[in-house]
């Protein structure tokens, strides 16, 4: 198992691993993003799992479509949109509830909420392209994350959330998706489809329609009239709600703005999750987002990249073939042979891990390494070990008093 | 049965979870058809530059990124980068021959306004596109980088959506030959890339699942990636068990240095036995779908040396 777990850049690069702890738990939100596949949902919950256990905090961790086994070890099988408590054992300190986003659930509970009455509501609930716009389309669960987080932070009754965002096409969908979402309700195009059926005729709305002409001869070409006059209709009964949307998109990018909000991003140190890393870094400083660490998951332990150790390697694969194959002393010389060639190909990969780090131009004040696990995180007892391996090393820049540093 | 070669199709669909290696099997997929002597078309759908990089050496992700125009990169192999907005203009362009669409100025706040408005319009001109060059064959083989697993659905079932939502229209009328070239077997194939972890290996099961139900598209075969070597013969694996608690069995001086080596390669054989494991739940649940495997490739640089060492293993596998 592996007990250390930082490469040669750890000296160059200064690291606060223990102040993070204390950094996550001042926050009151907390948003865990990165590129597919590199660990986002089991990392929140580690965590979380971490700050309830450690700070007398109430700890929400918002998941999206977690794996099964996470699931479970946060006994997890019947959870859905509402918020539900997670046992930790004794002596935690604070309290940790989890909540499964629910996408279709959400977006019913936004319309009910605000449609201007009860009618409205079930008309665009029982619309089949409702359905289809928020079901079918990526960018609808990248709103409802970010409504769901501004519900659950309105209601108080969390110190810190934890979001591990939806699976993007692109990482930072779920950042733009509230302007977009306030953006296509006041469009000129939305006014433009829905002005025939708006103005009750063809002859009041005819100086309008004149000017949406050329629009709509292409648009009628491409879907149809009958398939667009569905949806003017749909979005006519929408844009009932086109206040409500506008002020609540403009209320979560607020949110996300807030100096008690934090971003987490994810990776691996693989060359792609790391170039997507780099540019979602990049991004969060422009748009002038708080960046809380860079969380680099599934590194190799730093026995791969440690010259004495390479060198033994290096001598046991050289290993001369045993002369008598069969005998256990044949067997044991041929172990320390294979044992020194799979110690060399791993220090390869750990070698070009540690080189695609190297190439990011430039670290958050924060670097936290979670190493490779020989198994998978099973069970509640495997996320805190996770997360307490996120904070057991002591750090170049702790080690100096006075030097300590904070993000 | 004799199973006709992979690349023997027009279009091959490559997707699977994010970070499996998706746009290096799409890439060596294209490279071994074009070493065959075909004329192959590759197309990145989300524009990230992953199937740049791994053509890096021929490409560059960030000098010269893909662009909706195909380039010839490497003799046979040409490369573009999927744009909805791109794909609609040409797709007007070529079936409306409406004089006045040059006159609309505002046509990518049009485009904006129905790919985020009427459902399947972004999806049916990303599927449509490939499908279109498949149909028109100026290039022998369209290999698609395609979404991954989670959103790949959404994408290959476009055509069905509209069929569905849609009574008349342009777009009705041309999902009918999509529907042709996607459910041909002899023409389409998706390809499925996993590594042998949990969760690419349940979402990959999930994903055969939906493909099956919810498309018409044939599963041409599973690409399990990363697969690691056995290092030790049974006996050997007895051995290095006893040797995990005695680390002096290594024959080194160096007791700490023997743990912690010890300890490096006990990390990497569980790694194995769970791959290995997570192998045989693929292979039980992929029914008669044939699975490629590709090595662990340890000290390939990432880019088109990687390419085209997962394409020579993948030539082997596949018998290409």
């Amino acid at each position: 198992m592996p007990t250390r777990a930082y490469g040669p850049n750890a000296q160059m690069t200064p690291q606060v691993v223990a102040p993070f702890d204390e950094v996550l738990a001042s926050n009151e939100v907390a948003i865990v993003c990165g590129a597919g596949g590199v660990g986002k949902t089991t990392s929140a919950a580690a965590l979380a799992v971490r700050i309830a256990q450690h700070h007398s905090k109430r700890v929400l961790v918002l998941t999206i479509d977690p794996a099964k086994r996470l699931a479970d070890a946060l006994g997890l099988q019947a959870v859905g949109n509402a918020a539900a408590p997670v046992r930790l054992g004794r002596g935690a300190r604070g309290e940790l509830s989890v909540a499964m986003l629910d996408t279709s659930a959400s977006w019913d509970d936004l319309v009910r909420s605000n449609a201007p009455d009860l009618q409205t509501a079930e008309k665009i609930l029982a619309n089949p392209l409702y359905r289809n716009i928020t079901e079918r389309f990526v960018q609808s669960h990248d709103y409802i994350a970010m409504e769901r987080l501004y519900e659950l932070r309105s209601n108080g009754d969390f110190d810190l959330i934890i979001i591990d965002t939806p699976p993007s096409r692109h990482a930072l969908d779920f950042l733009d998706a509230p302007a977009r979402m306030a953006d296509f309700f006041s469009s000129a195009l939305l006014k433009w489809i829905t002005l025939p059926y708006r103005l009750g005729g063809e002859r009041a709305g005819r100086l309008g329609y004149l000017a949406a002409k050329p629009f709509y001869q292409v648009a009628d070409r491409i879907l149809g009239s009958d398939f667009l006059r569905e949806i003017a209709e749909f979005f006519l009964l929408f844009q009932s709600m086109y206040d409500g949307f506008v002020d609540r998109a403009k209320a979560v990018t607020a949110l996300l703005h807030e100096p008690t909000t934090t971003f987490v991003v994810v990776s691996t140190l693989e060359p792609s999750p790391l170039h997507e890393a780099e540019f979602f870094l990049n991004e969060l400083e422009r748009r002038k987002l708080s960046v809380g660490a860079l969380l680099l998951n599934r590194t190799l332990p730093d026995v791969f990249t440690d010259p004495a150790a390479i060198a033994a390697a290096t001598q046991l694969a050289g290993l001369n073939r045993p002369p008598l194959p069969g005998l256990p002393e044949g067997e044991r010389l041929r172990v320390q042979r294979a044992v020194g060639e799979t110690f060399l190909r791993f220090s390869s990969l750990a070698t070009s891990q540690t080189a695609h780090e190297a190439r990011l131009a430039r670290l958050p004040d924060v670097v936290l390494r979670v190493p490779l696990m020989e198994s998978p995180i099973g069970d509640l007892a495997g996320l805190t070990r996770l997360a307490d391996l996120l904070w057991s090393k002591p750090t170049p820049a702790q080690a100096i008093p006075g030097k300590r540093k904070r993000p | 049965m004799e199973r006709r070669m992979l690349t023997d199709r027009r279009l091959l669909i490559v997707t699977g979870k994010g970070g499996v290696g998706k746009s290096t099997v799409a890439a060596a997929l294209g490279w071994i058809a074009a070493a065959q002597g075909k004329r192959v078309l590759l197309c990145e759908f989300d524009a990230k530059g992953d199937l740049a990089a791994a053509l890096e050496g021929v490409a560059n992700r960030n000098e010269e990124p893909l662009r909706f125009v195909p380039r010839e990169i490497h003799p046979g192999l040409w490369a573009m980068a999927m744009d909805p907005e791109e794909s609609l203009k040409e797709y007007l362009r070529l079936n409306l021959r409406l004089p006045f669409i040059t006159r609309i100025g505002a046509l990518s706040s049009a485009f904006d306004f129905l790919a985020n408005a009427a459902p399947g319009v972004r999806e049916i001109v990303t599927i449509g596109k490939v499908a279109y060059e498949a149909r028109r064959q100026e290039f022998d083989l369209v290999v698609v980088d395609a979404t991954a697993s989670g959103h790949v659905v959404g994408q290959l079932r476009a055509p069905q959506a509209i069929n569905e939502l849609v009574g008349v229209g342009l777009i009705r009328s041309q999902t009918e030959w999509m529907l042709e070239i996607l459910g041909d077997p002899d023409i389409t194939g998706l390809v499925v890339a996993t590594t042998l972890e949990e969760m690419p290996v349940t979402e990959s099961l999930e994903l055969l699942e939906r493909v099956a139900t919810q498309t018409n598209i044939n599963i041409a075969c599973i690409v399990a990636n990363r697969i690691l070597p056995a290092p030790f013969t049974s006996a050997g694996e007895r051995v290095f068990a006893r040797m995990r608690n005695e680390p002096d069995e290594l024959g080194l001086q160096d007791d700490a240095l023997a743990r912690r080596i010890v300890a490096g390669v006990a990390l990497s054989e569980d790694l194995r036995h769970q791959r290995t494991d997570q192998l045989q739940r693929l292979v039980g649940g992929v029914g008669d779908i044939q699975v490629a495997l590709v090595p662990e490739l340890f000290d390939v640089p990432a880019g088109l040396p990687m390419t085209r060492a997962v394409a020579g293993q993948l030539s082997d596998e596949l018998g290409l």
